[in-house]
């Protein structure tokens, strides 16, 4: 049977090259042909030996004690920040490095004027603000949505919003810049200890009388006496009038804007005394990152023109 | 030795085909252990800025690897442009010499984390990984209620550091370890470094900054968080020049 088929092969490629077998047999008759390989396989063989050495000649190939050939012909050339030239053999961080760089250059004219114009400038110069508005806006979706959410509406109790006119630590160019480099620490003490639950109730009642809620004069009454006294001590941070101070970034009470307490969406009074008391017993401790250490003076500087812009400023 | 003895044994076949295929890789590995340049120098003022993890961050770190954080997340930013102005200065191969096994990965479901630390609060982090769509309403990432009520086991963490150890962390045991890590890494890295006083370091790192925003126990939301928020920290650009690092390659 073998021998048969054996046979064929040979006779249907005709007598120009007879096809050898590799001599041994398995199975008793189990015989493997062995043919040459094709001409044009073999020469692709011998091409990518040839490829090969002159890859060690031009790449960073063979280690050589602590070293490494670096490769001739090469070579990576690029202007730094400072101006120098650098050359160096080509590798995927110098790359990075000259792209950097010439795109720093392709911006240079508008970077430099951002660097260099302060913040009202920017506001001022149609070219000036686009430019800083579409770099800005693509930072903060990086950095800041995360807390303060894309638009900048923030969350109730959590982050606050950006895009109202109300400011916790101040709404000048001057106060966000300051706030986004070297980011807030908004700290009010619990007073679970300190007040009894009655006096909480009061002091909530009177601090909703604050933003002009209907609420019952009795407790009120008894309410300011605590916020304004050494009991509560509520003045102390908030002021008397209950208005807050932007230098230790307290709330302002006396407005309908609600950072922490959720106010707005309790249909009820009592409800909202509810989200009230919920701050005055927990306390607040929240904090903005500091962002100095991770962008550059003039990235912060056109983040705090974009904010500024999301919430009319002041 | 005959072909026909290879071709007819099977496990000779196996060896050599193991020996075979194994030249390639030893031949790009091996020499890299001996190369300068392959992990670059962070040194500052003669003190090494990248240090093994403290205790805590240790099993906070454990804890990524057992919720499969790496499934989404990379610790890899490469250096391309758009990756250096997303995420900041490309990775150094210094930044994970003392992982075991590295985070790097490949799979971006959500974003790279090599530079996450300090970007966000501790209390962003616990309501972001107990709920992340109560901070980002498009998140894909699932919740992990879990880790703010399930109390960190670290009655084992002098163990785990001493595994560690073993692959090469310059984890502390002796005196004389001690003192060769003051001068490696200064007297504050030094001391979280030992491992006698592993269990007293990682409740103090715990204590004091109280990640997870409840005092009363240790959980497993502190470990994570306290790993998260050094990503990355170690080594601080502004002390190398520009371009410094890539010379290293
Ligand atoms: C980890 C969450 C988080 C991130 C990220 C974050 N912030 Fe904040 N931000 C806060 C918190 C919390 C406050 C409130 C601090 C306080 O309680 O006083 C705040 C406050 C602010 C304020 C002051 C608001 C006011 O009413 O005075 C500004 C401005 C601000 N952030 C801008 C930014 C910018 C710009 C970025 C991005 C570079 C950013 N934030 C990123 C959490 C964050
Ligand atoms: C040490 C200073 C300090 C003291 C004392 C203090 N507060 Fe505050 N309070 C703050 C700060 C700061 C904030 C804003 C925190 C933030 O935005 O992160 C705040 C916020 C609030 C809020 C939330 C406002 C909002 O917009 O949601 C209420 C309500 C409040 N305080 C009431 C009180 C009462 C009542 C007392 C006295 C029992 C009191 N505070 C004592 C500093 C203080
Ligand atoms: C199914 C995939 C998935 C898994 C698993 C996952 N994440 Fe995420 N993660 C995401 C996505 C998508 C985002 C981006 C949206 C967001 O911020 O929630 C993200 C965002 C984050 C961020 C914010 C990064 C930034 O710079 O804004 C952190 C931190 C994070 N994840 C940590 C973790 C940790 C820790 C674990 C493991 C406990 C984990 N993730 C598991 C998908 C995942």
């Amino acid at each position: 049977m073998s021998t048969d088929s054996n046979s064929k092969v040979q006779g249907s490629k005709g007598s120009k090259q007879a096809v050898q077998t590799t001599g041994h047999a398995w199975d008793g008759d189990i015989q493997e042909f062995n043919n040459p390989l094709p001409t044009w396989w073999v020469w692709a063989f011998y091409a990518t030996i040839v490829f090969a050495v002159i890859y060690w000649v031009l790449y960073p190939a063979w280690p050589i004690g602590r070293d490494y050939t670096k490769g001739v012909m090469n070579d990576i050339e690029y202007t730094d920040a400072s101006g120098k030239t650098v050359t160096r053999h080509w590798n995927t961080r110098s790359l990075l490095d000259k792209e950097m760089v010439q795109a720093k250059a392709e911006q240079k004219k508008y970077l430099d004027q951002l660097a260099a114009a302060s913040i009202e400038e920017i506001a001022k110069d149609d070219e000036k603000s686009n430019f800083a508005y579409s770099m800005a806006k693509v930072l903060f979706a990086d950095n800041c949505a995360a807390c303060h959410q894309p638009g900048g509406a923030g969350v109730v109790g959590s982050y606050p919003n950006l895009a109202d006119d109300d400011w916790l630590w101040g709404g000048s160019f001057k106060d966000i810049k300051t706030t986004i480099t070297n980011g807030r620490n908004g700290y009010m003490p619990s007073f679970k200890a300190a007040l009894s639950s009655e006096k909480i109730d009061d002091v909530a009642e009177y601090v909703l009388s604050l933003s002009k809620h209907k609420t019952d004069a009795a407790k009120t009454a008894r309410g300011k006496a605590i916020f304004n006294g050494q009991e509560g001590g509520c003045y102390y941070c908030h002021t008397k009038a209950g208005t807050g101070m932007v230098s230790m970034g307290s709330a302002n009470l006396t407005d309908s804007i609600w950072t922490l307490a959720d106010v707005p969406s309790a249909d009820t009074l009592e409800a909202k005394k509810a989200a009230v008391k919920q701050v005055i017993m927990n306390g607040v401790n929240r904090k903005m990152p500091v962002w100095k250490e991770r962008l550059t003076d003039t990235q912060i500087k056109i983040l705090a023109f974009y904010v500024h812009q999301l919430g009319g400023g002041k | 030795m005959k072909h026909e003895t290879i071709e007819t044994n099977a496990a000779w076949l196996i060896v050599l085909v193991f020996i075979v295929i194994s030249i390639g890789g030893l031949a790009e590995i091996v020499p890299l252990y001996f190369i300068d340049d392959t992990v670059e120098d962070v040194k500052v003022d003669g003190i090494e800025t990248v240090r093994p993890y403290s205790p805590l961050e240790v099993r906070g770190r454990d804890i990524y690897m057992r919720e499969g954080c790496y499934l989404c997340h990379s610790q890899m930013i490469r250096p391309f442009r758009d990756e250096a102005l997303r995420y900041g200065h490309y990775s150094l191969a210094a930044e994970s010499k003392f992982d075991h096994p590295f985070q790097w990965g490949s799979k971006r479901t959500g974003p790279d984390l090599a530079r996450v630390g300090k970007k966000y609060s501790n209390q962003w982090h616990v309501e972001h990984l107990t709920a992340p769509r109560s901070v980002v309403k498009e998140s894909i990432m699932p919740n992990y209620p879990w880790l703010l009520k399930t109390d960190l086991e670290y009655k084992d963490i002098a163990e785990r550091m001493k595994a560690l150890k073993m692959v090469g962390v310059p984890y502390s045991e002796t005196k004389a370890e001690y003192e060769a890590n003051v001068k490696r890494f200064g007297k504050d890295v030094a001391k979280f470094l030992d491992v006698n006083q592993a269990e007293n370091n990682l409740m103090a790192q715990a204590l004091a900054n109280n990640y997870d925003g409840n005092k009363s126990n240790i959980t497993e939301m502190d470990a994570l968080v306290a790993y998260l928020q050094v990503l990355g920290t170690m080594v601080d650009f502004s002390k190398f020049e520009d371009g410094y690092f890539s010379t290293f390659r």
